[in-house]
Order: C-alpha cells, then sequence, then structure tokens
C-alpha cells in the first residue's frame, strides 16, 4: 500500500491515501468528496453530518479473510428500515479490494464480480427469485429499499450523487452471500459469504462505553 | 463522526416514567417499562406507535436491562415479548428475550414450559426435502423434520427492538427439529427468516444471568429436547454388542479347551422278546482330568413307538453312582390337520460335576411288553451309547445372551416411548410420524 500524498482543493489540507488504486475520498476536515482526475482532485461535493454511529467497525479497522489480512479504508452509509447500514470498503494485502457489509450487526464479505448472467432489471427482480451461478443456487431472500446517507474515506468508484438505492440481496443452502446493486447501469453484482464476527479477527475496533 | 452515548435516558410521552434506551441508534421501537406504550425510538420526541390495551402484566424470568455471560460473552437482555399460537383452540405461549452485544448483534433465548432454546439467525437458507414421506430441510449437514407450522401472534411486548413491534403482529411460523437443535422459519408478507436454535438447560440460562432463584422446571417433552435414551440406546446396544462378542469368544474358547473326549461308544440291541434280565453293565472307562461334566448321548431307531433307559453312572473304586431315567419316544403320521410329529429318536443329557475316577454304566432299557399294551408285535430297537467327557455347555451361553439383551430392549422402548410423546405436541400428533429411530444425526 503506497502513500499517496494530495491536497484538498478546497481547504488544502492534506490528503492520504490508504490504497493507491481509490478513486474517490472524502477530506478529513472540511468533508468534501474528492475524486481524482488525473493527478488532480476534484471537488464533487460535500458529506452532509453522518447520524450517530452504531457499527463497531471503522475506517482503519483490520481484520483477516481467508488467510488474507485486509484494512477499511472507506465506507458507504445507507439507511432503510431497520436503521443505519455500512458498507465498509476493505483493501487486501494483495492490492485488492472488497466490501464488508454490517447491518444489524449480521456481517457478510463479498467482492464486486462480472455477473456470470445477465442481471434481470430493478422491476424484475422479486424475492423468491433464483439464480444458478457457477454450481450455486442463489435465491433472493429480501428486496431494501435504502436511502444513500452518505460516504467517507477512500472507494473504489465515484459514489456521491445518490438517493434511493435498491438492493436485493442473495442468500445459499451454504452461506454464501450476494448483493445486486441497482443503484447503477447495469446493476453491480456482489457475492461473497456471511461470516462470524469472531472468524475475522478484527482489531481496532470502535469501543463502546461500558463494553 | 460522533460516538453516541450507549445509554440514552428519555421519558415516556404516555406516562413520564423514565426510559432507557441501550443500544441507541440500533433500536427502532421501545416499550416503556411502566406503562407498555410502544414508542417510536427513532424520533426525539419518542412517538407513540401503539398503547396497552392488555389486562394483566407478565414478569420476565431474566430482567430487562440484566447482563449475563453466555461463552464468555457479555449479553444484555434488551427486549422481551410473549408470543402465541392457537391449536385446535388451545393457545400456547411462549417468551421471547431479545439479546444484544453491540460487536455480535443479536441472539435470542426462548422460553416455555421451562424449556429454554438458545437461538441465532441463520445465514444459510435451508433446501426443503422430504423424510420418509413428510416434509423436512436440510441446512448446514443436518436434516430437520418438520413438527408444526402456525400462526404466531405477539401478545406483550416490553423494552427494545431494532425493529418495528406492535402487539398483534402475526407472521407464520414453521419449526423443524433434529434434537437439540431447531430451525425456524418466519414468513411475513415481506420476507423469510430463518433462524436456529439450540436446546438448552433453564440453570444454564439462569447461571449466565445470576439469578437466585431455580429456572421453573421442564414440563412434558420439548419439540427438539434431545431424547435422554438417544445416547443411552447407542450405548447400550455398542455394550450389549461387546458383551456377546466376549460371551461368543469364550464360548468358542471353552468349545476347544474342553476335553470333549468320547470315552463311551457302543451299538446295542433290545427286544421285549428277549425275557431274561434287561439290564447289563458297561465296560469300565476312565474319566480323566478335573471335576467335569459327562455327556450321554442315546441314538435309537424308534419308529412310533417309545423306549425307557435306566441309567446308572457308577464309580468303580467306591461304588457312588449317578441314576437317572430317560425316555425316548417318537411317533408321527397324517392327519386331517396334515402330518404331524412328536419327539426325536435321539436324546441328550449331562450330567454336571463328576469326579475324575473309573467308573461303568449301568444300562436298564424297557419297552413296551405285551402284557402291558396288547399289540401282538415284540417291541425292538437299536440303539448307541455314547459317552462324553467335558463337553462344552452351550446352554448357559445361550441363555446369558438373551439375558444380555434385556438393558437394551428396555432402554429402546423407554426412548421410543419418549420420541412418541415429542411427536404427540407436534402437527403429526396420532400418526405414525413418530419414529423411534430418527433418521437424522441425533446421537
Amino acid at each position: 500500500m503506497s502513500h499517496v500524498k494530495a491536497f484538498c482543493p478546497n481547504c488544502g489540507a492534506p490528503v492520504e491515501f490508504l490504497w493507491s488504486s481509490a478513486v474517490q475520498t472524502t477530506c478529513e476536515f472540511c468533508k468534501s468528496i474528492l475524486v481524482r482526475r488525473d493527478v488532480s482532485l476534484e471537488r464533487v461535493g460535500q458529506v452532509a453530518d453522518l447520524p450517530p454511529d452504531v457499527s463497531p467497525i471503522q475506517i482503519l479497522t483490520e481484520g483477516l479473510y481467508r488467510g488474507k489480512s485486509f484494512q477499511v479504508v472507506g465506507r458507504i452509509l445507507y439507511e432503510y428500515e431497520l436503521g443505519g447500514w455500512n458498507e465498509w470498503h476493505c483493501v487486501y494485502n494483495d492490492g485488492t479490494s472488497g466490501w464488508l457489509s454490517d447491518a444489524q450487526a449480521e456481517y457478510a464479505v463479498s467482492f464486486l464480480v462480472q455477473p456470470p448472467a445477465p442481471l434481470p432489471p430493478a422491476d424484475r427482480i422479486a424475492r423468491g427469485g433464483t439464480f444458478h451461478w457457477n454450481g450455486t443456487l442463489y435465491q433472493v431472500t429480501t428486496i431494501t429499499r435504502a436511502r444513500y446517507v452518505g460516504v467517507q474515506g477512500e472507494l473504489p468508484f465515484e459514489y456521491w450523487d445518490k438517493s434511493a438505492a435498491l438492493f436485493a440481496d442473495l442468500g445459499t443452502p451454504d452461506a454464501r452471500f450476494g448483493a445486486i446493486d441497482y443503484t447503477e447501469n447495469p446493476p453491480l453484482l456482489f457475492l461473497g459469504e456471511s461470516v462470524g464476527f469472531d472468524s475475522l479477527k478484527l482489531k481496532n475496533l470502535r469501543e463502546f462505553e461500558g463494553w | 463522526m460522533a460516538t453516541p452515548p450507549q445509554v440514552k435516558a428519555l421519558a415516556c410521552p404516555n406516562c413520564g416514567a423514565g426510559v432507557q434506551v441501550r443500544t441507541y441508534a440500533r433500536t427502532l421501537n421501545v416499550v416503556c417499562v411502566n406503562c407498555l406504550t410502544v414508542l417510536d425510538a427513532s424520533t426525539p420526541e419518542l412517538q407513540i406507535l401503539q398503547k396497552f390495551e392488555g389486562a394483566t402484566r407478565i414478569r420476565p424470568l431474566v430482567p430487562l436491562g440484566k447482563r449475563g455471560k453466555l461463552e464468555s460473552e457479555a449479553w444484555e437482555n434488551i427486549g422481551f415479548q410473549v408470543r402465541e399460537i392457537v391449536v385446535d383452540g388451545v393457545p400456547y405461549q411462549w417468551h421471547e428475550y431479545l439479546l444484544f452485544n453491540p460487536y455480535k448483534g443479536y441472539r435470542y433465548l426462548t422460553e416455555y414450559d421451562g424449556h429454554w432454546n438458545d437461538v441465532k439467525t441463520l445465514k444459510s437458507i435451508p433446501s426443503p426435502c422430504t423424510v420418509s414421506g413428510k416434509p423436512a430441510v436440510q441446512v448446514l449437514g443436518r436434516t430437520y423434520r418438520h413438527f408444526q407450522s402456525a400462526e404466531a401472534t405477539t401478545v406483550y411486548v416490553m423494552g427494545e427492538f431494532p425493529w418495528q413491534v406492535r402487539v398483534g403482529d402475526q407472521v407464520r411460523v414453521a419449526d423443524y427439529v433434529a434434537p437439540p437443535f431447531m430451525v425456524s422459519s418466519e414468513t411475513t408478507a415481506d420476507e423469510v427468516t430463518w433462524s436456529i436454535g439450540e436446546y438448552t438447560d433453564g440453570r444454564r440460562i439462569f447461571q449466565a444471568f445470576e439469578l437466585k432463584e431455580a429456572p421453573p422446571a421442564p414440563r412434558g417433552v420439548y419439540a427438539n429436547q434431545p431424547s435422554p435414551y438417544a445416547g443411552r440406546t447407542k450405548r447400550a446396544w455398542t455394550t450389549w454388542l461387546f458383551l456377546n462378542i466376549l460371551l461368543f469368544a469364550l464360548m468358542f474358547f471353552f468349545s476347544i479347551f474342553t476335553g470333549n473326549q468320547v470315552v463311551l461308544d457302543k451299538s446295542y440291541y433290545f427286544t421285549t422278546a428277549s425275557k431274561g434280565e434287561a439290564s447289563f453293565v458297561t465296560d469300565v472307562f476312565e474319566l480323566k482330568g478335573r471335576i467335569s461334566n459327562v455327556e450321554l448321548t442315546t441314538s435309537t431307531d424308534l419308529d412310533n413307538d417309545w423306549a425307557y433307559f435306566g441309567f446308572a453312572l457308577v464309580n468303580e473304586a467306591t461304588g457312588q453312582g449317578y441314576d437317572f431315567g430317560r425316555e425316548v419316544s417318537c411317533y408321527y403320521g397324517r392327519d386331517s390337520d396334515g402330518s404331524w410329529s412328536e419327539g426325536g429318536r435321539n436324546d441328550s443329557v449331562v450330567i454336571p460335576s463328576v469326579p475324575p475316577g473309573r467308573y461303568y454304566l449301568r444300562v436298564e432299557p424297557e419297552m413296551q411288553s405285551d402284557a402291558s399294551g396288547g399289540g401282538s408285535a415284540d417291541h425292538r430297537m437299536n440303539y448307541r451309547l455314547q459317552l462324553r467327557r467335558d463337553v462344552p455347555y452351550n446352554a448357559f451361553f445361550w441363555f446369558a445372551a438373551l439375558l444380555l439383551l434385556v438393558p437394551p430392549v428396555f432402554t429402546s422402548l423407554r426412548r421410543a416411548g419418549f420420541e412418541t410423546r415429542r411427536w404427540n405436541e407436534s402437527d403429526y400428533a396420532g400418526g405414525s410420524s413418530g419414529g423411534s429411530d430418527s433418521s437424522s444425526s441425533d446421537d
């Protein structure tokens, strides 16, 4: 991980990149959303104050998944009917990146993948629908209508001018996990697995008073 | 990023009592412990969602706000609800405790009639299948047999919940069992959620939460209560198998190492026509070794006839004898019911504990005489006497084998009884659904 240094075009504060392939980050001081354009940073917006956080994970949390260590470098925060829901952007020690989601303290690790077959459009996806991908039967478990709340830190793509977000969560008989993200067109597919909190051996977690 | 205080104290807009929100931002609804009003925890003014209209208050066995240790992890009891199903007009209620840990998330405890389950959300989707024609699901390498489906209604709520909760909420629940585990689905219009519970001793829960009183004693047999006979049945049969192997090894050992030596083998002829003294003595033979048994086998060619033998095994030196009589009879024929037969041509008897020494056998054969029977013809037979020293005595072993069967058969019956009681509470009560040997891995 090379640490590229730049300066916020809005407030001039130093902006440090933990991940050299990051496309977007936020300024820690003025909350500007900054997108990399060739060699310079462009300010594309501003993050509103994020609501109080409930996730034990935070930027710089470290963990281990399938023998590879990772570090949390960014996140997208959504709200859905049950409250806040974080998609933590994790950078692995081999330079790849993926996601660790925390919704109601249910954790899942996933990676952006090329869909094995074209994904159905948003109005054609329903709970109970199934997909046969690479010999695994994925079933649509929930359709979540979420609201984009904000971003923090480094992301692998530009993600800032969103509002409503539709997700289809997928499950399998062997605890694998998938999510179709309809905020993009064509939709994005993330595949991975549900994980137990302990299995990730997370370090540098948030501390909760009294726990 | 602002870190919220973990516990937030507010006032109930309905009764003014203090309302604690322990998990802050994760909590969606909070129910005032004082007036049982359901409040919207996501609004600063705790908007009233539902007022309590019930008549009775229900006391949770694990108090709200109490923190306990399960598997050395701290869990706080934050929510309590009572849910009810109605089967054949009879309401059944169970209690549900919602436990929270800011890192590990949520976990549930359920209690019905003193039976506890430790429940977690299932992250895999069970696949439907059948077991002997009845519905079942498979997940994580186990097969769970369908136990009961019902409409569950929330009848009482207290504390805080990370979801919308109201008295009167209804979900369709289906339970599948593979003791000590149970997987359950809850279906609403919007989603299906699966959970997995493990049957647990109430004492473990009370210990975990450091509750002073004793947990209520469980009544009846619960859906996923592990059978106390499950392991025992298997153990009983394993022991039985082991003892049988031992027994047959012993039997084999004795059959090899017993002398089983023929000391007399002679054929004779007898007829009632001869008017002389029928009794005679054999040559002297030697019984060697330790005190042991002697087996006398009598083989005849009787044909629809009988014979009686008066025997005496006499010690030549002391004159001491073992007197015994044997009757051999062999009859057969045909009548309206078909062919029949009775008795046999051969006889065998074992004389136990005969000391070594020189012996002879006195034999006195006897058959139906013309005078007593009224038959015209003489009765006659050829017969052979065989005397063996130190024979293996297998009857003892067969009797022992039979005795050994008692404990495992008894345990198996007890186990079948337990399973019947379990399945009597299910949707399959009264049918042949029980099955004393569940095919799933319950041992």
